[in-house]
């Protein structure tokens, strides 16, 4: 007995539809997000996101943890920029505490920071190019990428989920090879990035593949709530490290670029200049390290007054804000991430609509998602 | 020097001593060059997926496979008693009968191809008189097995990747095709001996001034269209459809799909170093002179083989290098370029044999 | 769309095409550049060095006396975000006859560490720091459950 249920009401709608589910375990979906997409031929009519399927409930948890200890929890939300996920927190302590951070914590956590952002858009250029299928890109950026974690995990002991911020500073000095090893990368990545661009790029399928598809305007990056490089190639002025300077951004030079078109390939080119920004950024810095304190004397257990912190910042997908509730005591009453990747993900449904299927995932890739983030 | 169309030879001389029948003598002629065309394959697809692996190993600054066997050469046998061993699932809602035919129908009419395909001198299965026709018309058959897989299936990834693979093949098959005839019309035969034959003073991609050379490069690019390989892997775009038509495939049934793979990817390197660079024929400039005789003393299978494995080697290299094609961009590329390209090409080409402009 | 961009659009693209393939060509010959490391060989080949701050487990030295720098004060256990610590303390007496709090077993689940260093930081005596051992999967999970300090280990004298 032969069975077709291919018209079943599920697989086609009343419409003629044709109704697939992406993930949430899917290759290019990186992580387990849950795309319905409604299809017309190739054609892609509607995405629906689902979410949930990674939802650890890590606010809850941090209501239960110490002022120190909350922290931690937060490298496995953008786990891509967990030092920078933790540096937004630890603001946000410091805020209530009023501690003055020293000086020379506050160009480390900077300097960390950029090569986080360096080792994510790494990450995210690799993963690009196997979105588009083409394989190799994705090992060249692991060079790089791992490069970058060998220098984390000399000072700070871990490769991806750092917990190197302690509230007041750092948690220990950098280690001798630090500054050296940072030099050394900093000329190896420019060279990379020429090769970056001589493979992909500069490609011609790459290029008719991803312009002139995906157009997200201005108005609807802001309706969407989009931050980040997302919001940038749209022409939304919209860097933390410039309006907003926290820890030692206010003491370098570097470029907010910004796009016009808003479309995939826009996306794509900022974030490649950006990283060439990064590495600016950790020019200027590598060389003026000011001397003194890592730390600022806080008591051991941390009781924040009674009210409510706001700290953001840049990761490397967007606008983290962290938002503390304290009631006095010495764990925060309520802890409310606002995160980049969740509202980058709302704009995907607007962007894709009338696209090819094979577009759907190029996009994704431009949106660069972690699903961690999306659902903490 | 013994040459292998000797070799052949003189197993014929022997087998008709010792059987009489001539209906029986054919049978059991065909019969060996069955085994040893199925053994030589397997082995062959087992080199070329170690091959492509390393390749892209070290294209992505990596080793590859390095553990099991020598330089991790057996890693493929590895994994082909793995695949055997592993359950053959069927899906409960797929149709039974088509799901478990297509791997087959894929692999025989790859099998079939390789009828015409001249290894050396005097070397060749069956030399028919119609020896381009006959690949370029029975290589199509093979979509029918992807479209029977992508439907059957019933998974809609497998159908959309069967329908992307529907149309990517009948649009490229054409140009495939044209560029096929751009060297039939200067020989002036389909027989692929006589094609071999009509290079002894120099490859047709030497000889045939551009318009070959053009049809050189519309072969290349059609034909890592057609057995859909990167950059045209729509059929199976792992990003986008998992893994396309054959998503719902495993055990030995994903590995036939694979041997299939490999084995297409063979015979149009094969047909592109017949055709255009010279087969099995060494490499000959003029008539009689000392290059060519020196050329001469490198056996022909050399010769063919070696050709073959560069046009192999860069079909991989493309594979490595770029990213995939979306399916209009896929269409456009044959209908608004390749297509027109060797139409205006055919159209030199045979101006230049009916002047007899080549050399 | 003239002849002369449609010609040179062919041309420029083939163009980008080949250079892509010119860097993935100069790989493919230049094996120096590979970057892979083999392991476990480059272990025995000493050629897998660990930086010291890595945070692999935490452990607890002991000198050649069997002595540890332990008090059994429980910061660790305070500080611990996801409760891998639990120490259990007995009343010892002192020669002099004082009773003082002293650790009798130092619990340590591996299973549920996440390295964060919290409690090498908490830890006013710095009895514990991180090892380097990483490889720490078992088949059975009770093996991850550790217990640090030695069998008859005592405290440091003058550790306060
Ligand atoms: S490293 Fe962190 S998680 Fe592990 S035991 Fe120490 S405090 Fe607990
Ligand atoms: S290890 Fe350190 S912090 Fe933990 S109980 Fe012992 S002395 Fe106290």
């Amino acid at each position: 007995m032969i069975e077709h249920n291919l018209l079943e009401p599920d697989m086609i709608t009343e419409d003629g539809d044709f109704v697939i589910n992406i993930g949430p375990q899917h290759p290019s979906t990186h992580g387990v997000l849950h795309l319905k997409v409604w299809l017309d031929g190739e054609t892609v009519k509607k995405v629906e996101p689902h979410l949930g399927y990674i939802h650890r409930s890590i606010e809850k948890m941090c209501e239960s943890l110490s002022y120190r200890q909350y922290i931690f929890s937060t490298s496995r939300m953008d786990y891509l920029s967990a030092h920078i996920n933790n540096q937004a927190c630890a603001l946000a302590v410091e805020m209530g505490l009023g501690v003055e951070v020293p000086d020379r914590a506050k160009v480390i956590r900077t300097i960390l920071a950029e090569l986080t952002r360096l080792a994510s858009h790494a990450l995210w250029w690799g993963c690009m190019g196997l979105d588009l299928g083409a394989v190799t890109p994705f090992f060249y950026a692991f060079r790089e990428r791992e490069f970058i974690n060998d220098i984390m995990e000399e000072t700070c002991g871990a490769r991806l989920t750092q917990n190197f911020i302690v509230p007041g500073g750092l948690m220990a000095d950098i280690h001798p090879n630090f500054v050296p090893k940072t030099k050394e990368l900093i000329k190896m990545f420019r060279a990379n990035i020429d090769e970056y661009n001589q493979l992909l790029t500069g490609n011609v399928i790459f290029q008719q593949r991803t312009q002139n598809v995906g157009f997200l305007s201005k108005e609807a990056a802001i309706s969407y709530g989009t931050s980040g490089p997302v919001a940038r190639a749209s022409g939304v002025s919209c860097d933390v490290r410039k309006h907003y300077p926290y820890d030692a951004y206010d003491r370098v030079q570097f470029k907010e670029i910004l796009g016009t078109t808003g479309d995939s390939w826009e996306r794509y080119v900022i974030r490649i200049d950006e990283m060439r920004e990064s590495l600016s950024i950790i020019e200027q810095l590598i060389d003026n390290i000011p001397e003194g304190d890592i730390v600022a004397k806080t008591k051991q257990v941390i009781k924040l007054p009674k009210g409510e912190f706001y700290s953001r910042v840049e990761t490397a997908r967007g606008e983290l804000g962290v938002l503390l509730v304290s009631d006095g005591g010495s764990t925060p009453y309520r802890v409310k991430f606002r995160s980049p990747n969740f509202s980058n993900l709302s704009a995907l449904g607007h962007i894709a609509k009338g696209s090819k299927i094979g577009d759907l995932v190029a996009m994704m890739a431009t949106l660069d998602l972690v699903i961690p983030d999306v659902d903490r | 020097m013994i040459t292998l169309s000797e070799i052949a030879h003189n197993i014929h001389v022997k087998l008709s001593g010792a059987i009489t029948n001539e209906t029986l003598l054919s049978i059991t002629e065909m019969a060996i060059v069955g085994i040893i065309l199925l053994g030589s394959l397997v082995m062959l697809s087992f080199f070329l997926g170690y091959m492509e692996r390393k390749v892209a190993a070290f294209m992505q600054i990596r080793l590859g496979p390095n553990r099991v066997g020598p330089k991790g050469s057996l890693q493929i046998v590895a994994d082909t008693v793995k695949l055997l061993f592993k359950e053959g699932l069927t899906p409960n809602a797929s149709d039974k009968f088509l799901f478990n035919t297509a791997p087959y129908i894929m692999v025989i009419t790859t099998m079939l191809v390789i009828a015409p395909i001249a290894y050396s001198s005097g070397f060749q299965i069956w030399d028919t008189s119609i020896g381009v026709l006959y690949v370029s018309s029975v290589s199509s058959v093979s979509v029918i097995g992807i479209l029977m897989a992508g439907w059957s299936s019933n998974n809609k990834y497998s159908l959309l990747g069967a329908m992307r693979c529907g149309a990517q093949i009948v649009s490229y098959e054409l140009s495939i095709g044209l560029s096929l005839i751009a060297i039939v019309v200067l020989t002036g035969s389909l027989r692929m001996s006589d094609i071999v034959m009509s290079q002894a003073d120099g490859w047709w991609i030497f000889k045939g001034h551009i318009p070959v050379l053009i049809a050189f490069v519309i072969f290349i690019i059609a034909s890592t269209a057609e057995i859909n390989r990167a950059p045209f892997d729509l059929a199976e775009a792992e990003s986008e459809l998992t893994a396309g038509f054959h998503t719902e495939y495993s055990g030995m049934k994903f590995a036939m799909f694979l041997l299939a793979e490999y084995i297409n990817l063979f015979i149009v390197c094969a047909m592109g170093a017949t055709l255009f660079l010279g087969g099995w024929m060494p490499l000959h400039f003029g008539a009689d002179n000392a290059f060519n005789h020196a050329m001469d003393y490198i056996p022909g299978f050399v010769w063919f083989f070696g050709k073959t494995f560069f046009l192999i080697f860069v079909i991989m290299w493309f594979r490595w290098t770029f990213p995939r094609l979306r399916i209009d961009q896929l269409l456009n590329l044959e209908w608004k370029y390749l297509l027109p390209i060797s139409m205006i090409n055919i159209l030199l080409v045979t101006i230049i044999a009916i002047f007899g402009w080549h050399f | 769309m003239g002849l002369g961009s449609y010609i040179s659009t062919v041309f420029s693209s083939v163009k980008s095409l080949l250079s892509g393939m010119k860097l993935t060509g100069y790989y493919f010959t230049h094996h120096k550049e590979i970057v892979t490391q083999q392991y476990p060989e480059n272990k025995r080949e000493g050629a897998l060095i660990l930086p010291e701050r890595f945070r692999g487990e935490v452990t607890m030295p002991h000198d050649e006396n069997n002595e540890h720098r332990c008090t059994g004060c429980q910061s660790c256990e305070l500080s611990c975000p996801n409760g891998s610590i639990k120490i259990i303390t007995k009343q010892e007496v002192q020669p002099d006859g004082k009773k003082k709090k002293a650790i009798d077993t130092w619990v340590y689940h591996l299973d549920m560490c996440t390295f964060c260093n919290l409690c090498i930081e908490a830890c006013p005596t710095q009895a514990i720091v991180m090892g380097q051992e990483f490889e720490h999967s078992v088949f059975d999970k009770k093996k991850l459950k550790k217990i640090l300090n030695k069998p008859d280990s005592k405290l440091k004298a003058g550790v306060e």
